[in-house]
């Protein structure tokens, strides 16, 4: 379908930053026990795009993921990967592959989306409307913003400015204004020749940008290669993009039909005009047509180009694993309420334990948990809606509620813990009370204390 | 010539009979390809010369006839040629087969350069590269193995295809011999009416064996000697093959029956096969069960979800059906214009898999997007025919082209198309038409046909004072833009809505309608309400001038417009758009006992229309099947 997919996979994320390190670089961040980069180039390789350039921060890290891509995937994708420097942004990572991409569309799917909304549906709207942007967004998850008392409560103050500010045009098929969550504290900047050209503006702030586009690769190209200081494409190049569909320096239309006119014989222009003029007259024209033949009537003057939405239904599910409050949400959610998100395993059962668990006795597994192969739980134990990891060795008396543990970690007999994420390889000695907490990898805590709320992580040597 | 003709007009008054005969000749021989068999109306033609074109036994017998030295001469040509070629293919291919892994490494070594790549696709994509490519090689080399028997295996595929060729042409000799066996009967018959007439056979046979050459009607003169005495021969042989062609032949020249959607078991068989996903609306008028209907409000994001999954689809063709099923393009000529160009496009793109020839891969390619079109939107008869069209232009490629040749003569014939039956068409048309407008008239047109605009604009172009009334109607509201193009030129305009027709309709001196077809017995097929806008304009004795492209003639007869039609989308008549306050319907439109039924097109009698306008001239509608008879053969056969 001449669709190029990039992935970008980020490293670090400041956001996550105790359960991100070194050994575990945010793409392969375990959620339900997957990285978390899985379930993007699941849905993609489902979608029957098996071509992909998944771009990594870092050359540690895209070691990483290369490992573990090519462990994981080894039938279906055929993935290559390209790690750039650090803070570069996503414009900067997209800058840095330009010469890669050779398709006529470019997708870019960021790396911590876990959603169900087939990527096809966004590719299909941007070729219906030959847009030079699409964009995905979904509805605000509902569920992270309200019962938020659980965890991570660190990033409490921040999640008020996380929404977008989205302007869309009355058939909700274009995009018309697009503010990301740090703008909206200053003042927001509408276009007026934009609101006038159609008339009718619907400012909605219940939507979400999931960083799921589809471009037209010579328009994102171009704006790269003009615009130097462009960082992010969320902040900069699609606002960018949206800002100036009415006063195009893209060229794409332009370029293109020129192109196509120029191949054509001489001769025959004027019929190709004709055709090109019943066919534009055959659509209902979008107000861009309009706008472009508004000043003298005949030609097209100005040069515009579509920015699209596809809004996502709300049945499906969407979310980006961009804080830890996401990250509790998303492992909560893919266990339960979105496990067909796991296609492989059974989902007849309400929890997911893996082939070789050792069990005590009268240990109980609640529904919507996953247990890892290997681990082993000892006597009279309680686990209640959380993941645990492979390799665990946990003792007798645990309780684990509404948590995530990672692999290969050691918690001693009588801890409870609650709302909690245990990275890998941590050591929790015996009756250790951890809530709402976030234990960094390697970390040990020693016995008999209590936290509550609070990040703890190994001291940087 | 004379004789004849004054024989004719004594003997048989049928004076439509004079369209059937006069003109065929020329291009009757240079098509005597075994293609032409697939169009209804060859068969009706009753052509002896090309049944004897063809086959060498009756060939051999009919005196009159120019043997057809080329044709089997090109046939050995062509065995030959695959004989040659087809070692070569399968050379190439296995070559490629080694090629292939390298020309990965080659990408990745690429990439490598310039920015840190790291390719981790090895292991991962090798295999399935591999996979792929390693049991397609292991046939070839099966094929490459044997290879002195390869050739005739390959000969044999060659064999097999000029087996396929040859139940074509024994079929289509029986056909012949049975179609012969018909008109040696029915010319036996006119002989002998002729012959009571008192009028020398022999002199007729003789006056015709002069023009011959000229006229294929003497021809068939003289046929009934030779082909009695043939017929008589070939008799035996006739009765045993012929009896069953018929009969075959009959359910290949009836139109292909459209599915009625009241037939449930259909339905299913047709839904299983279906790409886009169709959910039947329950609540269906009584009298137009037999059409599909579907649940508009699904079908898009469905079809959308599933963008990566067609492989088979062309992006092009896909994304007209996109527009078609999301009604963004809409209009006869855009729509067969969009398809065109998409089909275009496929063809560019389009290479012929291996061991499979051009002519039949391709017109399965193709059959396939026109049936992915359907399901997107049910297919308009303009479109039926441009699609014959190029069906037959594939199906006649000479097999000596190559692809790339044969790709650029077909991409050149889409565009040909587009340019002379729909462009120049239009263009002739409005040349014809404003010779119609006349200072001081008011013209009123409906909806917003492409042809009317361009005569309208042309018209006050030329300086002719006139206003034009539109009239639009709900639920698309097109009129509203061919009245923004209007006014923008600067035509005076009134604009109104079809409930108001019979009040504006006093002041009108001619009414210009588009059409999306013209069927054979004048009646017009066009947007909703076209009918009805007719029916006032005869009521108020104002001329109806219906404008149509002669591609858009179709050999059907219509009397209603329920036995095929098109049903739109209920919820665009149930709701208006724009006006979030009139809800009245909310809630009720799955109601057991509310049917919702918003037609897309009508049936305009031919008693309504005084003329119609098309690329051949000024025409009334009774003549329509002149223009469908004489020139079909020209849309599909040059």
């Amino acid at each position: 379908m001449d669709f190029q997919v990039v992935v970008l996979a980020g490293g670090n994320s400041k956001n996550l930053n105790p359960l991100v390190s070194k050994d575990v670089p945010k793409p392969l961040l375990p959620v339900a026990n997957r990285p978390v980069l899985y379930y993007v180039l699941h849905q993609l390789g489902q979608s029957n795009l098996k071509d992909l350039i998944v771009v990594v921060e870092g050359e540690d890290a895209a070691l990483l993921v290369g490992g573990w891509i090519s462990k994981t995937f080894v039938d279906g994708l055929h993935v290559e990967i390209a790690a750039v420097p650090e803070d570069i942004g996503t414009a900067g990572a997209l800058r840095a592959i330009s010469h890669h991409l050779t398709a006529k569309d470019i997708l870019v799917v960021s790396g911590d989306l876990v959603s169900d909304v087939p990527p096809g549906a966004v590719a299909a709207t941007h070729r219906r409307h030959d847009a030079a942007l699409t964009a995905m967004l979904c509805s605000v998850p509902v569920s992270g913003s309200s019962d938020s008392g659980s965890s991570g409560g660190k990033d409490k103050t921040k999640k008020s400015g996380r929404y977008n500010i989205i302007g869309l045009d009355p058939c909700k098929q274009f995009l018309l204004h697009i503010a990301t969550g740090d703008e909206i504290e200053k003042d927001s900047r509408l276009q007026k020749h934009i609101l006038h050209a159609v008339g009718q503006m619907e400012i909605r702030s219940d939507l979400m940008d999931a960083h799921m586009y589809a471009f037209k690769r010579s328009a994102l190209q171009e704006v790269l290669d003009q615009k130097d200081t462009f960082q992010s494409l969320k902040q900069d190049v699609v606002p960018y993009l949206v800002r100036s569909q009415l006063k195009s320096e893209v060229l794409l239309n332009g370029i293109s039909q020129a192109e196509e006119n120029g191949n054509e014989k001489l001769s025959s222009l004027n019929n190709q005009v004709l055709v090109y003029q019943i066919l534009a007259n055959a659509s209902t024209p979008s107000f861009h047509e309009r706008y472009s033949m508004e000043p003298d009537g005949s030609s097209q003057s100005r040069k515009t180009h579509k920015c699209c939405a596809y809004i996502a239904s709300n049945s499906s599910y969407c979310v980006r694993l961009n804080s830890i409050q996401a990250f509790m949400d998303i492992n909560r959610d893919v266990t339960g309420e979105a496990d067909h998100l796991l296609s492989d395993t059974s989902s007849d059962r309400d929890n997911i334990i893996g082939p070789s668990p050792k069990l005590g006795a009268k240990t109980t597994v609640g529904p919507q948990c996953i247990l890892g192969e290997g681990s082993e739980i000892g006597d009279k134990c309680q686990v209640k809606r959380s993941v645990i990891g492979r390799h665990c060795r946990i003792g007798s008396h645990v309780k684990i509620v509404n948590s995530v543990v990672m692999n290969h970690v050691t918690i001693g007999d009588g801890c409870i813990i609650q709302g909690s994420v245990i990275c890998n390889n941590v050591q929790l000695q015996e009756r250790v009370v951890l809530k709402d907490c976030l234990v960094g990898a390697g970390f040990v805590v020693t016995m008999g204390n209590e936290y509550k709320g609070e990040s703890l992580a190994r001291k940087e040597k | 010539m004379d004789p004849r003709r004054s024989a004719r007009t004594v003997s048989d008054p049928k004076v439509r009979q004079v369209g059937f005969f006069t003109p065929a000749a020329p291009p009757e021989r240079s098509c005597s390809d075994p293609p032409r068999q697939l169009d209804p109306i060859q068969s009706l033609s009753p052509s002896s010369a090309q049944v004897n074109d063809h086959s060498p036994s009756v060939d051999s017998v009919s005196p009159v006839m120019i043997p057809p030295p080329p044709h089997n001469n090109s046939d050995t040509l062509f065995r030959t040629d695959l004989q040659v070629t087809s070692p070569k293919t399968a050379f190439s291919y296995s070559a490629k087969t080694v090629t292939l892994p390298t020309e990965n490494e080659d990408v990745t070594s690429s990439l490598s350069p310039s920015r840190k790549v790291v390719t981790v696709k090895s292991s991962s994509s090798y295999p399935c590269v591999k996979a792929s490519s390693v049991p397609a090689s292991e046939l070839t080399t099966v094929s490459v193995v044997n290879l002195p028997p390869g050739i005739s295996e390959k000969a044999g595929g060659a064999s097999v295809e000029v087996l396929n060729d040859r139940p074509v042409s024994s079929k289509s000799l029986k056909e012949k011999t049975s179609k012969a066996e018909r008109r040696a009967l029915q010319e036996a018959q006119r002989a002998a009416k002729a012959a009571a007439k008192a009028e020398g056979t022999k002199a007729s046979s003789a006056a015709s064996k002069v023009v011959t050459s000229a006229n294929t009607k003497p021809s068939k003169a003289a046929k009934p000697s030779s082909q009695k005495n043939d017929g008589s021969q070939v008799a035996a042989f006739e009765k045993k093959v012929g009896d069953r062609a018929p009969e075959k032949d009959r359910k290949k020249d009836a139109p292909h029956p459209r599915m009625q959607y009241d037939d449930t078991s259909r339905v299913e068989k047709a839904k299983k096969r279906a790409v886009v996903k169709q959910t039947e609306v329950r609540n269906r008028v009584e009298l137009f069960r037999h059409l599909p209907q579907y649940e508009h409000g699904t079908q898009l994001p469905d079809l959308e979800t599933k963008f990566f999954e067609l492989d088979p689809m062309h992006p092009a063709v896909y994304k007209v059906g996109l527009q078609y099923l999301s009604g963004d393009i809409w209009g006869g000529n855009a729509r067969c214009i969009a398809m065109f160009q998409a089909f275009k496009e496929a063809i560019k793109d389009y290479s012929t898999p291996p061991e499979k020839t051009l002519i039949r891969d391709l017109t399965a390619r193709i059959s396939s997007y026109v049936s992915f079109l359907i399901e997107c939107r049910p297919l308009s008869n303009s479109m039926g025919n441009a699609i014959k069209f190029l069906k037959n232009r594939i199906a006649k490629l000479p097999l000596v082209l190559s692809e790339s040749e044969a790709k650029a003569t077909l991409m050149s014939d889409v565009d040909r198309f587009i340019n002379e039956k729909i462009i120049i068409a239009e263009k002739v048309i409005v040349k014809h038409a404003v010779t119609k407008i006349r200072d001081g008239d008011v013209l009123l047109t409906y909806g917003a046909s492409s042809v009317v605009e361009m005569i309208l604009l042309h018209a006050h172009e030329l300086g002719k004072q006139f206003r034009v009334v539109v009239v639009d109607s709900r639920p698309k509201l097109e009129g509203q833009l061919l009245l923004r193009r209007l006014v923008r030129k600067g035509l005076s305009c009134t604009y109104t809505h079809v409930n108001a027709v019979s009040c504006i309709m006093q002041e009108v001196t001619r009414v210009f309608l588009g059409a999306s077809s013209v069927l054979s017995n004048g009646t017009v097929y066009s947007r909703v309400g076209t009918a009805c806008v007719a029916m006032v304009a005869h009521a108020f004795r104002v001329p109806v001038l219906v404008c149509c492209e002669a591609y858009k003639f179709h050999e059907r007869v219509q009397l209603d417009s329920i036995c095929f039609n098109e049903l739109g989308n209920p919820e665009a008549i149930s709701k208006v758009h724009g006006r979030e306050d009139i809800n009245y319907l909310d809630g009720f439109v799955n109601q057991e006992k509310l049917q919702l039924l918003n037609l897309v097109y009508d049936a305009t009698p031919s008693d309504y229309i005084s003329m119609i306008i098309t690329d051949y001239g000024m025409i009334p509608p009774t003549s329509v099947p002149v223009i469908v008879r004489e020139y079909r053969r020209e849309h599909l056969w040059s």
